[in-house]
């Protein structure tokens, strides 16, 4: 009951915030913040002659559409370059083991972190968060040493090179690494706060630790691992300077970002292939973020900053 | 039949890609399972020290040889030559404060850290506040935040089209900005290569993106202001703007500083924008570009770790800054 007067309440106070006024200026906004998407998406639709002799927001007068742009850029190469459907194919070959590897490592962590009694707990926690926001530069050539070359101290090889060069390991790796601090953080606040006497209970009941992480942290955990697992994705997908530097120029392993900013410093002039293959490239993590944006903005929320 | 022939091997790349796929992500869970197996299977005493083999290790090993060595030595490699051999003392630090090009860089970065945070928070904020007094903010906050979703080299396709300029007078504008130039009864130029206005134009695409994650996380933290708070203020006579500036941003301070710091260590650290746009030229590099340029392409890994110091020096105020935020929060649980 008093529950019911006080949501009334909130409700007057919000209907006389609400302005008609407010409401137009951000619906206004938002149009603002969509036309250059929308004059992209437009563009990929018009045949070339048309795109390179009137703008797209003449289509209002003047509608003449065509697929033609969608199925050159996909599907047919030119020269030793292959069509862009193969770079989504590398693009799906990074971005899954990208996702899924730091994801189970960084649970198993964040369960140590938050539930072993151990001396240094805090300061691994707080060294973790701070990696986060270390800037990936500062690793990208000591690993690329460490992916082709292996590591040598003096003549004696500590860690070999497994020849891995030109594969999806060094990627799928890097990926991982770069995620971790992140990933950890995030499982790590969500774990930590499932309550103790559950998990008291199921160690009274003989669960061991790994018992106890198969049977409750991991089954509880499942909308924070949602939530990191969405994250991981649009940035992996979306990812240019990781896959730059350690795809070492493999055109059978670059991803669709690789290509896409490879086209626009070469042929930069043609729109209907650039437009195209840019919306191609948008389509995914877009219909993603807008399938689970709730997910999303929960692990925003829970405070997020990336390297 | 040519194309036909080639359309086959395509198939058969992609196939086999996916089989590599699927196989890596069996290989995966077999280990991890095995590991499992094992380790639960193991006496009681061992597994005090197995728990922490098994669910610790892995992390810590991967950060070490992903972030900590490899900063380590980034540090050691800036302290010397082209290729590592040779010590060369503070060169390549006095290389990147001396030589005006990376003094121009060093300036961009500057203008990129001061401008973008400050214009997406403000426009963040002013959305936020906006959209809370809608009836249904549903739609509009999705159409701001959907840029988030959009890679940075997407986003710089996207507005490159938008700065297109036609040299030619007798062929018609395609870029939207042109035309609207046209309209206004400007006389369009070739944005892109104009400094020191392209920097600013860059920041554009940047602010699109980012504007959407500070309206998301400050309109997270406006819903969250008690509601008698807002109440009294109502009763005091307090008018939207007073309302505003003297109740709403004093009370969500602490996360309008937590997106200005998050934001400007992404603007610190742009990269994709400036490659896909401007590939560095025209005046309108900055650090992680340069960054990328000395260490891959001149192959020069002194530069380029003396630059990835100079990043990590700007971060280092936010992260110090972050985690005394978080000492604080945590103490106060």
């Amino acid at each position: 009951m008093a529950k019911a007067i006080k949501k009334g309440k909130v409700e007057a106070v919000k209907s006389h915030l609400s302005s008609p006024w407010a409401s137009f200026v951000a619906i206004l906004v938002a149009v603002l913040w969509t036309i250059p998407t929308f004059g992209l998406f437009v563009t990929s639709l018009r045949p070339q002659t048309g795109i390179n002799s009137s703008g797209w927001w003449t289509v209002l007068t003047k509608p003449e559409f065509t697929l033609e742009n969608y199925s050159r850029v996909l599907f047919e190469g030119r020269g030793a370059t292959p069509p862009l459907s193969q770079y989504f194919v590398n693009t799906f070959a990074i971005v899954i083991p990208s996702t899924i590897i730091p994801i189970t490592i960084a649970i198993f962590a964040a369960y140590a972190i938050a539930w072993f009694d151990f001396r240094g707990r805090n300061f691994i926690f707080f060294g973790i968060f701070a990696l986060q926001v270390i800037p990936l530069q500062m690793s990208l050539i000591p690993l690329l040493q460490l992916f082709s070359g292996g590591l040598h101290i003096g003549s004696v090889t500590v860690i070999p090179s497994f020849g891995i060069t030109g594969t999806f390991i060094p990627i799928w790796l890097a990926h991982t690494m770069f995620g971790l601090p992140l990933a950890i953080f995030l499982l790590h606040n969500f774990i930590a706060q499932l309550p103790r006497e559950l998990m008291e209970a199921a160690r009274v009941d003989g669960a061991d630790y790994f018992k106890l992480f198969r049977q409750i942290v991991l089954p509880l955990s499942i909308p924070a691992i949602a939530s990191f697992a969405i994250f991981q994705f649009l940035w992996v997908w979306n990812d240019l300077l990781v896959a730059l530097t350690f795809g070492g120029g493999k055109r059978d392993i670059a991803p669709l970002m690789v290509r896409l900013a490879e086209m626009t410093g070469t042929r930069g002039g043609d729109w209907e292939l650039l437009t195209a293959g840019a919306f191609v490239s948008i389509l995914v993590p877009v219909g993603v973020f807008f399938a689970l944006q709730r997910y999303f903005v929960r692990g925003l929320l829970a405070g997020s900053v990336k390297g | 039949m040519l194309e036909l022939a080639a359309r086959q091997s395509q198939l058969e790349q992609a196939a086999s890609k996916l089989t590599g796929l699927v196989i890596t992500i069996i290989v995966f869970a077999i280990i991890v399972s095995l590991a499992f197996y094992l380790a639960e299977r193991t006496s009681e005493r061992v597994q005090r020290l197995v728990k922490y083999l098994l669910f610790l290790a892995p992390a810590l090993i991967f950060l070490f040889v992903g972030l900590i060595a490899p900063a380590i030595r980034t540090l050691y490699l800036s302290f010397r030559d082209a290729r590592g051999d040779n010590f060369v003392g503070l060169e390549n630090y006095i290389w990147a404060f001396t030589q005006p090009e990376i003094l121009q860089i060093l300036r961009n970065t500057g203008i990129w850290m001061l401008v973008a945070p400050i214009a997406s928070t403000a426009l963040g904020l002013t959305i936020a506040v906006l959209t809370d007094r809608m009836k249904r903010p549903g739609l509009v906050k999705s159409l701001i935040f959907m840029p988030m979703a959009i890679s940075f080299v997407g986003a710089g396709i996207i507005w490159k089209f938008v700065y297109q300029f036609q040299p030619n007078d007798r062929v018609a504008e395609i870029g939207l900005l042109s035309q609207i130039a046209e309209w206004l009864g400007f006389v369009p130029t070739n944005w892109i290569l104009t400094a020191p206005l392209n920097t600013f134009l860059l920041i554009v695409v940047f602010v699109w993106i980012q504007t959407g994650f500070a309206m998301v996380i400050l309109s997270a933290a406006i819903k969250a202001i008690p509601e008698e708070i807002l109440e009294a203020s109502m009763l005091d006579g307090a008018s939207g703007w007073k309302r505003f500036a003297r109740v709403t941003v004093p009370m969500i301070r602490g996360t309008i500083i937590v997106v200005l710091s998050t934001i400007t260590i992404g603007a610190l650290k742009v990269f994709d924008i400036i490659r896909t746009m401007t590939g560095g030229n025209f005046k309108t590099s900055v650090i992680a570009n340069e960054m990328y340029n000395q260490s891959f392409r001149a192959l020069n890994y002194g530069t380029g770790s003396a630059l990835a110091i100079i990043l990590f020096l700007g971060v280092i105020p936010l992260v110090a800054y972050n985690v005394m935020h978080l000492r604080r929060e945590r103490s106060e649980r």
